[in-house]
């Protein structure tokens, strides 16, 4: 009992990160049509800004995260400017540059920090307990930023001008301009929100993860399946997804192991395409 | 400007002329491959043969882009060919070229069975549904040490046989012999490629691609022909898998990642796939780059770098991928020709 007490706490711990990544990366679909197959990468670079200020220059951990923020948002408006935006009419071509920029991000990583694994010692030692399972404050910060800046995102979304100029651009784009909406401010502020939740998932959980330039691959997996299950352009079934697949992963791992977690993931994410085509929440279908 | 005035040729003579000038073209191209071993160090040797192999990978994978689908999972096919030949001759002592055989029927078998799930979705949805599936196949390859052999792979694989017959014996541990075999054995495979697409099969993939409900309203059953495309690219990727396998002598779950698959999606996107030889162009160009021109300039380290960068650059500016380089360089060409000629004609 109290090991599967743990793991559902250890299994929190991942949904919030893995909801940050995988909602960034519904953003970034839903306005641009484009998968950024880069999304991996800015978690990478997210985490390395942390290495570099923290780690390295011994700035406060929280100041550390958020240059990680902007920086990462910065990065997503630099991609959305040379790449995304020229080859807005063709998602495959979009795909593609964003290969070609996740080889750039990780080339440049080993430049500056090596092929090795970067260590952040951890910003804090205390841990919380909570009914016997054991919650370290480190942890506890990631699921506490992916709840307030999910409910600010939100919040921003259904209630400002700019938010539902972007929610009209990812139902119907050329509905959307002819009303007014400028495509591009709303692409790149999509880009800069959805690349700036990627890159603070990487700044907030590098001390618990040793970083290396490669970290995106698996990062870019696991956001593919979420957002297949949660049906690409939901938000909120990129979440429900996310908790989900944090749940059933954590815990196959807890009971198996890795592997087996990752080959139950994927199956998962098949058997849902084989049963609603869509994902869980998807539109019947999207042009 | 006149057009030079020769004897005016009969129906059907310019046709001929045209299949000679083909036939020079194919004559050339061989007598140029078969010298090229002979020009190349040892290193560079064994970068051919791979090259050999990849162009099968990425001729394989555009048959399967002409029904319009794009698919994740090449690679892993490639791959299910390779494992199924290594432990077909490991364990159970099979002859090499017919376990070659017996592994790309494999793959054709795993893409058949694999086709029910995956052919329910289309365009975006394949793609990541093809990912799934291939990343499931290779992280059972990785979790099960038998017969698998776990992340390390399978090692010592049986060689090609040597053939000796007295006056002549090949030793097929030598980069440039392998290279002529996979050189033969490839250049069947894409005679055979290229006779499917141009034959009534063909077509109707291509109508799929375009007219999937105009095809499916004049009796076309498109999941039948999808899943003959899919089985017909796996059956020539698990080829490409058995010659490698038998080249290298060892295969790993890392060796058939994603990552590689990228670098075929790339190959054929910078090559285009509008054209038999556009992926073909692409990937020869692509490694030529990466392979010798980057590493002669020493950037060891900076050549994911600038294949990025050639990526980027190449969709940015050159949409219709290489095969399209020549057309346009010659119609640029000729407007320039008729553009002097007009320029002159009113200066006199």
């Amino acid at each position: 009992m109290d090991l599967l007490w743990q793991t559902a706490v250890n299994a929190s711990y991942a949904a919030s990160y893995m909801a940050l990544i995988a909602v960034g990366l519904v953003m970034i679909f839903g306005v641009m049509g484009v998968i950024n197959f880069a999304h991996g990468e800015l978690y990478m670079v997210g985490a390395y800004c942390v290495v570099f200020l923290y780690a390295q220059e011994s700035f406060p951990f929280l100041l550390a995260v958020a240059a990680g923020l902007v920086f990462v948002g910065m990065v997503g408006l630099v991609m959305e400017r040379t790449m995304f935006r020229p080859l807005r009419d063709n998602p495959l071509a979009g795909l593609i540059a964003s290969i070609g920029f996740l080889l750039i991000l990780q080339t440049l990583a080993v430049f500056g920090f090596g092929r090795r694994m970067g260590h952040v010692p951890p910003s804090t030692q205390g841990k919380l307990e909570i009914l016997g399972a054991v919650l370290t404050y480190q942890r506890l910060f990631v699921i506490v930023a992916a709840v307030l800046l999910l409910a600010a995102l939100w919040t921003f979304l259904r209630r400002s001008k700019f938010g539902r100029a972007l929610r009209a651009c990812a139902q119907d784009a050329e509905a959307a301009s002819l009303q007014g909406i400028s495509m591009n401010q709303t692409a790149r502020i999509a880009m800069f929100i959805g690349a700036a939740l990627a890159g603070v998932a990487g700044a907030l959980t590098a001390p618990l993860v040793s970083p290396t330039p490669y970290i995106g691959h698996s990062i870019i997996v696991t956001a593919f399946i979420i957002i297949i299950v949660g049906g690409v352009g939901s938000l909120e079934g990129a979440v429900i997804a996310a908790v989900l697949y944090a749940f059933v992963h954590t815990f196959v791992t807890t009971f198996f192991d890795g592997v087996i977690a990752n080959i139950v993931g994927l199956a998962l994410m098949l058997a849902v395409l084989v049963v609603r085509p869509t994902g869980l929440f998807g539109a019947k279908e999207r042009a | 400007m006149p057009e030079p005035t020769g004897a005016t040729p009969g129906p059907g003579t310019g046709r001929r002329i045209r299949r000679i000038a083909w036939q020079l073209r194919v004559v050339f191209l061989f007598a140029a491959l078969a010298v090229l071993p002979y020009l190349l160090s040892y290193s560079q040797q064994e970068i051919a043969v791979l090259l050999v192999i990849n162009v099968l990978l990425v001729s394989s994978y555009r048959l399967l882009t002409l029904t319009g689908e794009w698919s994740l999972g090449h690679v892993v096919i490639m791959g299910v060919g390779a494992y199924a030949s290594a432990l077909l001759t490991k364990r159970l002592g099979v002859p090499v070229p017919l376990s070659m055989l017996l592994g790309a029927s494999m793959a054709a078998a795993t893409a058949a069975i694999l086709s029910f799930p995956l052919f329910r979705m289309k365009g975006f949805y394949f793609l990541i549904g093809s990912f799934a599936a291939g990343e499931i196949i290779r992280l059972i390859w990785k979790r099960f040490t038998d017969p698998f052999g776990g992340p390390k792979g399978l090692k010592r694989i049986d060689p090609f046989p040597d053939i000796d017959t007295g006056f002549l014996s090949i030793d097929f541990y030598e980069p440039v012999n392998y290279y002529f075999l996979a050189l033969i054995v490839v250049s069947a495979s894409l005679f055979v490629l290229y006779r499917i697409e141009r034959s009534r099969i063909g077509l109707t993939f291509h109508a799929i691609h375009w007219q999937d409900r105009l095809a499916e309203s004049v009796g076309v059953d498109t999941f039948r022909y999808r899943t003959l495309a899919f089985v017909i690219a796996s059956f020539f990727a698990g080829i490409a898998g058995g010659l490698y396998a038998h080249y290298v002598g060892a295969v790993n779950p890392t060796r058939f990642s994603v990552d590689q698959m990228v670098y075929v999606l790339v190959w054929a996107i910078v090559g285009g796939t509008a054209t038999f030889y556009g992926p073909i162009l692409g990937v020869v160009v692509l490694t030529v780059i990466n392979e010798i021109v980057l590493r002669a300039l020493g950037l060891d380290t900076a050549r994911p770098l600038i294949y990025g960068a050639i990526l980027i650059l190449s969709v940015l500016y050159l949409p219709n991928g290489l095969e399209s380089l020549g057309p346009r360089l010659r119609t640029r060409w000729q407007r320039w020709r008729s553009g002097s000629a007009a320029g002159r004609r009113e200066a006199a």
